[in-house]
Order: C-alpha cells, then structure tokens, then sequence
C-alpha cells in the first residue's frame, strides 16, 4: 500500500529528521492562508502515484493569490488519473545540496538494499552509476555503520539519519521508503519528499489507514471481498484460481485473437458463494460479451465451482472448463443444466473467442 | 536423487489446522513418510495417526525427521519456520500465502546461512511423483519419469504436468518455488541440482511476468548441457498493472516479451502455449511411453 507523500512525512518528522514547513489543504481558500503564512510556496499534489513532478502536480506561487490559482488548477485536474482532494503547501527551501536515499526490498538478493546518490532530485534511474552507491543489508543484524554511506554523500557526521530511515523501514514493514530529494539548505538536513510503501502482508500488524489506489466501483467491490480483479479493455470475461493459471488463460485467448475484458482470480478453495460473487462483477464490465471459466480443482472443489455458476446464471455465452478435485460432479451439475463443459484449455479458448 | 525421495521423513507444522489436517492425509495416502506434526498446545493430538507435538523441538525428542511442510499462519509462520531451522530440517517447504516479506526475509537469510532449502513461502510445494509428496497439489496429475518441472506459479504447474503426464512424459521432480517476491529457492539455485541429477533429462521452467528471476536463471542455462523449455504467463498483461501475486508487479521487473528474449538467447525453447510445452520436448527427449490415463 502506498503511502501519501504526507502520510510518509509525518513518520519521517516523528523520528526527528526534519520536513519543510507546511499544511496540508483541502481548498484554495486555505491555499492562499497558509501562502500567507508562508510566503513562497510549492503546492504538491496527493496522490497515489510517482512521477508526480512531471506529470504537472507540483506548483509554485509567489504570493497568496497566486498560491489560490495554482491550487485551483491542481484542484480542477488529474494527476495519473488520480483525482486531485489534498493538497500539502510548503514553505519554498533554499537549496545547496540534492541528496537521494532509497531503501527497497531487493528481491533478487533477498535483502533489504540502500541507495543513495549526491545526485538527488532527479529520477534515481537517469544517475549515472558513478554517482550511485549501493548496499545490501542483513535483515537480522541490520545497519551496524553507514560511515561509507555518509562519506559518499559528503554529509559524515549525519549518519543518523540513515541510521533513522532504516528504522523507520523495518518498523513500519516497509517495501521501499524513498527521500527524494533530501535538501541541505545551508543549515540543516531536510526530508522534501517522501515515497513509502508499505507492505499489504503486514498491515495486520500496523496501524495505518487504508488507502484505496484509483479503482471503479467493480474493482472497489472484488477488492472488498478479496478476489483479486483487474480490469482490461476486451470484452471476453476471464475467471480462473491461480494468477499464473489466469493469466496464462488471458494470454491464449489474446493469442487466439479474442481480447481478454478482465483479470479474475479466484484464490484456493473457493466455494459457491465466491464464484457466484466473482461471476457478477465481472459480468458488470460495460463491454463484456462472452465468458470463460478455468479452473483447475486443487483445494478448490469444481462441484462447489458448478454450483457458483448455476446461482450466478451469466446472461453471456459462457464456456467453462474445469480439471482436477470432484471435476465428474461439477460436469454433471452443469451438463444438466445445458451448459457444456470443455475438457482441455485449448479447446475452451478455440470455443470462446469463435462464438458469436 | 534431488531435495527429496521416498525415505524423506516429514515434520508437519500447523497440523491440527484445516488445510494441515486435510493435506497430511493426501500425503499420507501418496505415500508420504510423515512421522510427526506440531501445533502449539495440541501435544496428545493425533492426526490420521501422526501424533502431534507444542514444538519441534518436542517432536524431534521423540521422532526422527528430515524435513518439514509449514501449514502455519501468516502472522506465525517466521517462528515456525525459525524452530525447523534450528533444528536443521531441510527442505522446508512453506506453503502458507501472505507472510510479511520483512518476516521472510529474516528467515531465508538464516536458512541459507545453514546451507537449508526453503521452498516458498506461498508455494503449491514439492513433488517427486509415485515417491513421494511434500505440497498441497492434486497428486493424479502427476507421473514418474524424467521431466523436471520448476515453476513460479500452483495451478499453472498443475495444468503444465497434467498436460505432460497426458503425453507420456512423467517428471523427475516438480518444485513450486513460490509465488512471493522474496523466496528462499530461486530457479537460479535449483538449476544446477538437475543438471547434476541422474534421473533428469530436461527441464522445464514456468516463469510469469515481475522480477527478474527469469533473466537470472537464462545467465546459468547458457552453461547447461540439459535442454530447458520454458513458458513464461503473463504476455498480454497491460504494463503496470498487478496480476494477483505480490510478485508479479510488472514494473519492478522485465515483461513477458524481455524474458522470453533473455531466455531464447540462453538457449532455452520457448513455447507460446501451456501445451505446447510437450510437443517441444517430445522432439527432444522422446516420450517414456506411458501415458496418464
């Protein structure tokens, strides 16, 4: 789950690592107050998403009116397709210094990994890798000496920082925690941006909010009920158990030339109630046309599957096939209803994508 | 002989749960050697006969195991999977969905400090068909012969053997390395195993779309004398978007296309479709001639 750049800011600030003088605002009205506390001030849009820069969500004003027109603008437009609710407005800082310090979950070593560059305030991926440094930590025994780390920014002295980020990434279960840049404004070190993931597998154990990314009504509803669903521009409805299994099942009926409307899993062990649930939001997609089932029983029991699918009744052609765990139960619940079940994925697709 | 064969004795913790019930009698009945399980205060229990413990530590006093199947929760599994560690156990197979990465990542650097294979986590687990089954997959789709199967995804794999076993060409091994961004056991350390392996004639890896395990595992095969044939799910996914597993997040790794690319330039055969994974290796290894019926 992503953070907003003030969600992260507020964590960054409460360990003692400063952030620019601000306010977060919901109106222009309040814009054009806290520009007149202020003075200069850059308005920054929040939302969900990166690049946020260049796709024209931060703004700057150089007096109170000013500051009401450009959170006006922000206000009026989508930034990545994210309506624009809050926005923070800061105090302009003096700049003698752009630093970058990004700490991810490397997946490749299996380690948490920092980055840091004296090139800051640019997309990390346009540094050319001289002015990059790289180090993989322990996730048991941590951050033991960012001396090396420091010295490379030309900031020794401040390795507490570093020190306080790493914390800040393990406690609050983080995938990446990006400073982007982190400004010395002659004085001081100052956090001005702020990117934080936090990991969706440890929410259990955190205490944030729920931030809902852009989604329409029927990815909000799969979402509540834990299917996992995307949404495509096709018009042939996909539903398998098994990511890889659904996908997979996209890709062959792309290949065959239909156009896949959706994404759907399932999860393990669906029963009924799920299929049912599943079918109505993907038959909800305003383009669909035709549907098609996967499923490979494992956990998931193809009776349970076939029964699912006669209370859902699709009002679509819709071709099944289902493999695996109770598949001769499922088959004949569904054959007596007059609903054909194919055999292999092959022939599914073949008969999907050719019906008109 | 690779990770795992018929003398593997297996330690199952979250027994008494209801998957850990329902997958300790399927493995039972492949013929699985399960001597103990562990649920913390359920010691007396027992579950289709296999007694259980409050810890490892308790079972391995009174039985003698090699390896273990963690059926464990989410918010528990790093300690349990800590307990199999200390104990040595290997492989440890983690088949529970949704531990937290910091959790996994503590607990794969350990293991690999102990020189320990960890499958998973979120893994459909480990097969070595008609010996012996360390998972949760439906065991009729798989047969016995030459063809080892290494994949990133569940039931894909299972559609992949059960097309295989179809066209008579069983598998040596079948392991599921997990579906989770970090995992313990990449293709990368797997490959050399089966290189090595007697029984295996060819490989095939199913690989998906995020990360870069792929293109990793492609730097290795350019050095293999087996054949790979790979399939690779996820190539009409639009850019960007998540397609389930935590680890299929496009953006953070190569699309379909790239890793196909990296992978034929290794050497490795291609194929397009789930099936026709078999119609490639039959012009390669030939079948064994007994088909799944």
């Amino acid at each position: 789950m992503r953070l907003y750049e003030y969600q992260g800011k507020e964590l960054v600030r409460a360990h003692g690592i400063p952030v620019p003088e601000g306010y977060l605002v919901t109106s222009p009205e309040e814009a054009e107050r806290v520009a007149e506390l202020l003075g200069e001030v850059a308005l920054k849009a929040q939302v969900l998403s990166g690049g946020r820069g260049k796709a024209g969500g931060v703004l700057f004003a150089s007096s109170p009116k000013e500051a009401r027109k450009r959170a006006e603008e922000l206000f009026s437009k989508k930034v990545h397709g994210y309506r624009v609710e809050k926005l923070l407005v800061e105090k302009k800082l003096r700049i003698e210094k752009e630093i970058y310090i990004g700490i991810i979950v490397d997946r490749s070593t299996r380690k948490p990994a920092i980055i840091v560059s004296p090139k800051g305030g640019v997309d990390i991926e346009s540094v050319p890798p001289e002015y990059l440094k790289v180090r993989h930590l322990s996730p048991n025994r941590g951050l033991s000496d960012a001396r090396d780390l420091t010295s490379f920014l030309g900031m020794s002295g401040e390795e507490w920082i570093i020190e306080k980020l790493y914390e800040i990434f393990t406690k609050y279960d983080m995938q990446l925690l990006e400073i982007n840049p982190l400004i010395y404004d002659g004085n001081s070190y100052i956090a001005a941006d702020v990117r934080a993931i936090v990991d969706d597998n440890a929410l259990f154990r955190q205490n944030f909010e729920i931030n809902y990314e852009e989604m329409n009504e029927r990815e909000r509803m799969a979402r509540e009920r834990g299917i996992a669903y995307v949404e495509l521009d096709g018009d042939i409805g996909i539903i398998g158990n098994g990511a890889g299994l659904v996908m997979a099942t996209m890709d062959l009926v792309y290949l065959r030339g239909g156009k896949p409307a959706d994404f759907c899993d399932l999860g393990g062990g669906a029963d009924r109630e799920r299929v049912k649930e599943a079918i109505k939001i993907v038959l909800q997609h305003p383009s669909l046309k035709k549907l098609l089932i996967n499923i490979l029983g494992g956990i998931t029991r193809c009776d349970e599957v076939a029964l699912g699918i006669l209370e859902a009744s699709p009002n679509v052609p819709t071709v099944i096939r289902m493999m695996g765990t109770k598949e001769e139960e499922g088959r004949e619940i569904l054959e007596k209803a007059g609903i054909k079940v194919e055999k292999t994925l092959e022939e599914a697709v073949e008969s999907v994508v050719k019906w008109s | 002989m690779v990770l795992i064969d018929e003398n593997t004795k297996v330690l199952v913790q979250g027994i008494t749960g209801r998957q850990g019930r329902f997958h300790t009698g399927a493995m039972l009945n492949y013929g699985t050697k399960i001597v103990a399980g562990v649920t913390p205060g359920k010691k007396g229990e027992s579950v289709r006969g296999v007694p259980v413990y409050n810890s490892v530590d308790e079972a391995m006093r009174e039985r003698e195991a090699d390896a273990s199947i963690i059926f464990v929760p989410a918010k528990h599994a790093m300690n349990a999977v800590m307990e199999a560690i200390e104990f040595s156990l290997n492989p440890i197979v983690v088949i529970t969905e949704g531990i937290p990465v910091h959790d996994t990542m503590k607990f794969v650097e350990k293991a690999r400090e102990k020189g320990i294979n960890i499958i998973g986590p979120n893994t459909p687990g480990i097969i070595s068909p008609e010996r012996c089954k360390i998972g949760i997959m439906p065991s009729r789709v798989f047969k016995k012969g030459s063809v080892a199967i290494l994949s990133r995804s569940g039931t894909l794999t299972y559609e992949i053997a059960y097309n295989l076993s179809s066209n008579g060409l069983g598998q040596s091994l079948c392991v599921g390395i997990g579906g989770d961004p970090v995992i313990g056991t990449d293709f990368v350390d797997l490959l050399p195993l089966f290189e090595e392996d007697e029984e295996t004639n060819a490989i095939v890896l199913i690989g998906e779309i995020g990360g870069d395990a792929e293109e990793r595992a492609s730097d290795f095969i350019k050095k293999m004398k087996k054949p790979v044939v790979a399939y690779i799910a996820g190539i009409s996914a639009p850019p960007g978007k998540k397609m389930g597993h935590a680890g299929a997040i496009i953006e953070r790794g190569g699309d379909a296309k790239s890793k196909q690319r990296a992978l034929q330039e290794a050497g490795v055969r291609v194929a397009t479709t789930p099936s026709e994974i078999s119609n490639i290796l039959r012009g390669i290894v030939g079948t064994d001639g007994r088909k799944l019926e």
